[in-house]
């Protein structure tokens, strides 16, 4: 059946009627949700083809083509790729020379902080999440409520003795300071959510495996963790996510060198005493959703796979 | 009973020095006994910057020593979660401690100088004497932001994943559209809503003048930027519960369906009895970290209103109070306020959640 997958069977219109389940109405309906969901996003995508003076321009020109005539002149801008250029280099000042913005650097920051982060997270948290759920430890509950409370202070009241330690260490400014605030940050949520996810699943088979003979460790790689896939990635994707856009950390513990994208958006727009650059601050968030974006589509059918994967449940 | 898979009994330290070989890598009591003597040492005798990597050193080996203990005694529970705890530990809890003390010492972080005060900053936040906002007042706002943006949210991202449960063309193009407001910095979102929202250029007044003819400014009233600072939140962070909730509905068997079909069970029912007990658990754990994060709101009130018109949350009040006016020690004493009151809460919570799930 999968080899002979035509375009439209590959955008959802499996079956001869085109429809399955939902009828058409409904999926229209959902289609305008979405529509509406993505509407800011969408002009934010809009406004980084735009000049500065379009961008503020009343009436608001939201449109980037008159579509023949149809849409009058006032609406219409005439994109330009400007914004996106001026990302890695511009002019600092009027008048000066082009120079390199170093964005480039702070993108590959980005993603090898995120990533790296992230995956250690996921690693230790999982691992911590099964400990949790299969061998209760004494006062399990307690433990679990204490890396939960990790997450309930704002992060400014931790933020000062984590600046004095990483210099006491030398660990600011370095990728391997910011990685491990990274990790811990994301723990708390990985911990609970593996942990729920693991609850979820049936312990029969993994009794019966250990029966047969199967070790604690194959039991665990062979058996629980297939059937928390959906979970793996609904937590990588979330972790991502926050990690990503995280802002306040990054902003006071990373240097020069391993400075993230959410920081150089800030400084490059906050900067330059003119106002907000509109079409460059929309070129730098367009360019730096588009990672993200694709990690989570990629992922969506794991997320959406569902957690049980016909093992016995109850 | 040749490997160690059939039962692997409770943990339990019998004797207080394993076996008795003193040296042994699981001899955690000696571990920590020399850890602590040389971390000791190595403050008082050597510069901070040597002596935190010799003490770190010996968290190590201490850590090291539990690891081996819990594998030769198949204490697998302890040995699983030790290096989540160990790096929780350095990175969070160590720090939390640290300003938890501070909070007992009036201490400026632009000065030099540090004295003990008991609880005088505690009673200082609580009787808002602080310059600059009443800390109740904050306290206020805060659960009136909770309040809104979580059941917003909770509403929003429960019907969205009813909307996406069933089959139809084009759903993962769609669900990833819903997905892309949770992806941007939060920084971006509340600037660009500032932007649409802007009274002169704005989109959103330029809707509403052409309804009114008037200009129109969200942010002039306490109910508009609320309302404005609530829909930007709920915009973002619903598809984290739509996630969620969506998780839980697709692992519902389709068997179960079938069987309440044939019975000719009402859709009212089916929901409470089929689908509800599988959502139940992620239905809970998005209002638990929703909550706690909604308590944590800062950055979309500095962007759009910074704290204007009667919206000055506790964590926005936290963040001038520590960062603009350097008051550390207080700013901590705010937050271990702000902290028991959370905890308190989600103790509440976590109890009525545990006695319901016991109750079904």
């Amino acid at each position: 059946m999968a080899t002979s997958m035509t375009i439209w069977e590959k955008l959802g219109f499996r079956k001869a009627s085109g429809v399955s389940e939902a009828g058409w109405g409904q999926t229209l309906f959902v289609a305008i949700i979405s529509f509406i969901y993505f509407l800011p996003v969408l002009l934010i995508i809009i406004t980084s083809f735009k000049l500065q003076n379009e961008a503020l321009a009343v009436p608001p020109k939201v449109f980037p083509t008159s579509l023949f005539g149809l849409i009058p002149d006032d609406y219409v801008f005439s994109p330009t790729l400007e914004n996106y250029a001026a990302v890695f280099s511009r002019a600092m000042t009027a008048g000066a020379a082009a120079q390199d913005t170093g964005f480039d650097r702070y993108f590959f920051n980005s993603i090898l902080i995120a990533s790296v982060s992230v995956f250690l997270a996921l690693v230790i948290g999982t691992l911590a999440a099964f400990g949790f759920s299969r061998y209760p430890l004494k006062g399990n509950d307690t433990y679990l409520f204490v890396i939960l409370t990790t997450r309930m202070l704002p992060a400014i009241v931790v933020i000062i003795p984590i600046i004095l330690m990483f210099r006491v260490a030398g660990l600011s400014g370095s990728y391997l300071g910011i990685i491990l605030l990274y990790t811990a940050f994301n723990l708390p949520f990985t911990i609970w959510m593996m942990k729920s996810f693991f609850d979820e699943l049936a312990l029969d088979v993994e009794d019966a495996a250990r029966i047969d003979g199967s070790s604690d460790v194959r039991v665990f790689f062979k058996i629980a963790l297939p059937q928390v896939v959906a979970g793996l990635a609904a937590t990588f994707v979330f972790g991502l996510i926050l990690t990503w856009n995280e802002f306040l950390f990054a902003l006071l513990l990373t240097g020069a060198d391993t400075r993230t994208v959410p920081v150089a958006m800030n400084q490059a727009v906050a900067g330059g005493g003119i106002g907000v650059l509109w079409g460059l601050l929309a070129a730098i968030e367009t360019l730096f959703l588009i990672p993200v974006f694709l990690v989570t589509f990629f992922l969506q059918n794991h997320l959406l796979r569902g957690v049980t994967f016909g093992t016995v449940k109850r | 009973m040749t490997s160690s898979g059939v039962q692997t009994s409770p943990p339990v330290f019998t004797s207080l020095a394993p076996d008795g070989r003193s040296l042994a890598p699981d001899n955690w009591k000696l571990a920590i006994v020399v850890g602590l003597c040389v971390s000791v040492i190595a403050c008082i005798g050597l510069p901070a910057t040597v002596s935190f990597w010799i003490v770190a050193t010996m968290v190590a080996m201490v850590a090291g020593s539990f690891v081996v203990n819990a594998y030769r005694r198949h204490y697998y529970g302890g040995l699983l979660v030790s290096p989540a705890i160990a790096v929780l530990f350095v990175m969070n809890i160590f720090p939390l401690l640290w300003s938890l003390g501070l909070s007992f010492f009036a201490y400026q972080s632009n000065q030099q100088t540090i004295r003990f005060v008991g609880l005088a900053n505690y009673i200082k936040v609580l009787t808002s004497e602080l310059a600059g906002g009443d800390v109740w007042h904050a306290l206020n706002n805060t659960a009136l932001f909770v309040v809104l943006t979580v059941v917003v949210q909770m509403t929003t991202g429960f019907l969205l994943a009813m909307l996406f449960a069933k089959q139809f063309p084009l759903r993962r193009y769609l669900l990833i559209l819903v997905l892309t407001p949770m992806m941007l910095s939060v920084v971006a979102a509340g600037v660009f809503f500032s932007y649409y929202y802007d009274p002169t250029f704005g989109l959103l007044s330029y809707f509403m003048r052409g309804f009114s003819g008037n200009q129109f400014i969200l942010m002039d009233s306490k109910l508009g930027a609320v309302a404005g600072i609530v829909f930007v939140d709920a915009w973002m962070w619903s598809p984290f519960v739509m996630l969620l909730v969506l998780a839980g509905l697709v692992s519902v068997p389709k068997y179960l369906y079938e069987a309440a079909a044939i019975d000719r069970v009402s859709s009212w029912r089916r929901f409470w009895t089929i689908t509800f007990p599988y959502i139940r658990g992620l239905l809970m754990l998005a209002l638990l970290f929703r909550t706690i994060e909604a308590f944590k709101m800062a950055d979309l009130v500095y962007i759009l209103t910074r704290g204007g018109n009667d919206t000055l949350t506790i964590s926005y009040h936290l963040i001038r109070i520590a960062n603009e006016q350097n008051k550390t020690s207080e700013g901590a004493a705010i937050s271990y306020v702000m902290l028991f009151i959370v905890i308190v809460l989600t103790n509440l919570y976590l109890y009525i959640a545990n006695r319901r799930s016991r109750g079904n």
